[in-house]
């Protein structure tokens, strides 16, 4: 603490050579200032410390946390291909998952064909639904009609995943067992369960996205006659459409790995699906359904890690892919 | 066809979307009501679940539930209040701070069972906590503190810089003027986030399947010695929430009315969701009528 040892002889020095408003000090003697409270830091400065110090704790906590969410299962992932020594090319590309056999049967292509085809299928489905009612809310609607629809979402979103899982399982399972025959478990029932999860998820971003766009566009185009579909097709959407891009990788982001719902409804065998209707797995599905079933460090088990490793490195690609679109779109 | 017919085709397309759209939520919220209200008896929520036979209620579930949520809000409460008064306050515009935004953002884009399966990793098995309720609190924890945080941060971001400005000229620390000025200011949003959170905390069940366990131990309501393993009170039991009794009794199909425990089931965490839902809202204007002078 040399700074603080400089400042003690400064204020000594000050007194010395009475540089200090002298009246006072010779009232109260120079003896009697109080050196040690006078280069202290203040009370204010140490409940400001103290402050920050606290709220600086509590975001290190969440980085250290994240870190630690990535390394460790980072490296369970990776003891597959790193102690089982599976071919990472293998475990992309081929079909047979049996790794209770060895390791020559852990390809997990096709859970990641499925997750994919929910995936995109549901965003298929989803977003003209979702364009549809943003539309309806910020430009066709009044006022109370908006705020209607509002709360139609936010109460879509309060909806926890397992209560939709099991309306796929006692309502979507059966009527498409009746329709297209078959066991009804597949693709096309988890799609129609994630279409509705994500649903709300698109509608808010591209509600946000709608409303930041400025109003005297609008006004321009109805000044030239435009028509009020014009407007919207030629110029609203336009400007929104790269927020528009980000809600849907948001909705995309959360179809991948949505888990319960998605296990409830897509049938559960690890088959590469041949059409909508057939049994199948996605990498959620399988991590909940066999996570209980393996041994802590056998092949087995260090598989089903690998795909938790797929399914964090997907996440953090629609981070990238959110962040890189944004980008794109401020330019 | 038109620039005007073009208009009504559109105007009339977008209209069907979104009464189908209104359709679906109707027919889900009917269904869940119409389907599981008739089952919600007293007897329902205040008897056991029963492992293999018909007519099993939910109290350890209902119970459980709730525990888990006043738990992982006591954890994450205080962490995500200081990361968001960071944010708010604090943080200048440097890598540092998009450092911090971008781990929250990625946190908070991770798949609920990632996290619970980090959780499975971390605490069931490293630290030796086995299936139990504070494992389950511990991944709600890491489940909840982005939103929370961001809802928070947006609650304090809100207060007027006037009021800081007042705080700052009566001399008093930042950190004072934080405490005693913005954070009071900003209770009504921040007392919103967190109900808000509380309904997703309630319905969750990816992230507890491998961390608090799929099933219940005996629980003895009259125990209240917390280190007892048979107290209610007990954090390392296993136990089982409404959300996961749901899953449970559809994927394992063993007890014969698993259609009629899950409809109820399902209607009672629905009507909680929205009485959290509906809770916020009203706390949230009448807190904002009350804290300010607005009318209405």
């Amino acid at each position: 603490m040399n700074n603080k040892q400089d400042l003690k002889q400064v204020v000594n020095q000050a007194l010395a050579e009475q540089k200090v408003p002298h009246v006072k000090l010779k009232k109260i003697g120079v003896d009697k200032v109080n050196v040690e409270r006078l280069t202290k830091p203040s009370k204010e400065t140490r409940q400001e410390y103290w402050g920050k110090g606290l709220t600086y704790a509590a975001i290190i906590l969440i980085i250290a946390l994240v870190v630690s969410i990535i390394g460790f299962i980072a490296v369970r992932g990776l003891s597959t291909f790193l102690q089982n020594h599976v071919n990472v090319f293998h475990f992309l590309t081929s079909t047979d998952w049996d790794p209770g056999e060895g390791k020559n049967y852990v390809g997990a292509a096709a859970m990641i064909v499925t997750s994919f085809a929910v995936t995109i299928l549901a965003a298929l489905v989803a977003t003209p639904f979702a364009i549809a009612v943003a539309l309806f809310m910020t430009e066709y609607s009044s006022k109370k009609g908006g705020h209607f629809l509002q709360t139609v979402m936010e109460l879509l979103v309060g909806i926890p995943s397992v209560v939709y899982g099991f309306l796929g399982l006692t309502i979507i399972v059966p009527l498409i067992r009746n329709i297209f025959g078959g066991t009804g478990f597949g693709i096309l029932s988890a799609t129609l369960v994630l279409f509705v999860m994500v649903l709300p998820t698109i509608t808010s971003l591209t509600v946000d996205s709608l409303n930041a766009v400025p109003n005297h566009y609008r006004q321009a185009s109805a000044a030239l006659g435009a028509t009020h579909w014009q407007t919207i097709y030629k110029v609203v959407l336009r400007v929104a459409a790269p927020r528009i891009m980000t809600a849907v990788i948001f909705g995309m982001a959360r179809a991948f790995g949505e888990a319960l719902a998605v296990q409830m409804v897509i049938g559960n065998a690890v088959l590469m699906p041949y059409n909508l209707v057939s049994p199948s797995a996605t990498l959620t599905s399988q991590l909940t359904s066999q996570m209980g079933n393996t041994v802590m460090g056998t092949l087995p088990n260090n598989a089903l890690w690998s795909l938790a490793l797929l399914l964090l490195i997907m996440a953090l690609f629609f981070n990238f892919l959110v962040r890189f679109v944004g980008k794109k779109g401020q330019k | 066809m038109n620039a005007k017919t073009r208009d009504k085709v559109a105007t009339a397309v977008i209209y069907a979307l979104v009464s189908v759209v209104v359709v679906i939520l109707f027919g889900i919220i009917g269904n869940i009501l119409v389907s599981g209200v008739p089952h919600l008896s007293w007897h329902f929520l205040t008897s056991e679940a029963s492992s293999y036979q018909a007519g099993g209620g939910v109290r350890d579930q209902l119970f459980n539930s709730l525990y888990l949520l006043v738990l992982t809000m006591i954890i994450s409460l205080p962490i995500a209040l200081g990361a968001a008064i960071y944010l708010a306050e604090y943080a200048t515009d440097n890598w540092f701070t998009s450092l911090i935004r971008t781990t929250i953002e990625i946190l908070s884009s991770l798949p609920s069972i990632v996290v619970g399966l980090f959780g499975y990793l971390l605490f069931v098995v490293q630290f030796g906590f086995g299936f139990s309720i504070i494992s389950g609190a511990l991944a709600l924890t890491f489940f909840n503190l982005p939103t929370l945080t961001s809802n928070i941060e947006q609650a304090i971001a809100g207060v007027p810089q006037t009021q800081r400005d007042a705080g700052l000229a009566l001399g008093l620390s930042n950190w004072k003027t934080i405490r005693g000025i913005v954070l009071p200011a900003a209770l009504p949003g921040i007392l919103t986030g967190v109900i808000l959170s509380a309904g997703r905390i309630f319905g969750e069940a990816a992230a507890l399947i491998y961390t608090a366990g799929q099933s219940g131990s005996t629980i003895d309501y009259s125990n209240w010695n917390p280190f007892s393993p048979t107290s209610f009170l007990n954090v390392m039991r296993p136990a089982e929430t409404l959300a996961v009794h749901i899953w449970k009794v559809n994927t394992e199909g063993i007890i014969p009315d698993a259609d009629i425990v899950s409809a109820a089931t399902s209607a009672l965490l629905i009507i909680v969701v929205i009485l959290f839902n509906l809770g916020a809202r009203a706390l949230g204007n009448h807190l904002y009528r009350k804290l300010t002078a607005a009318k209405s």
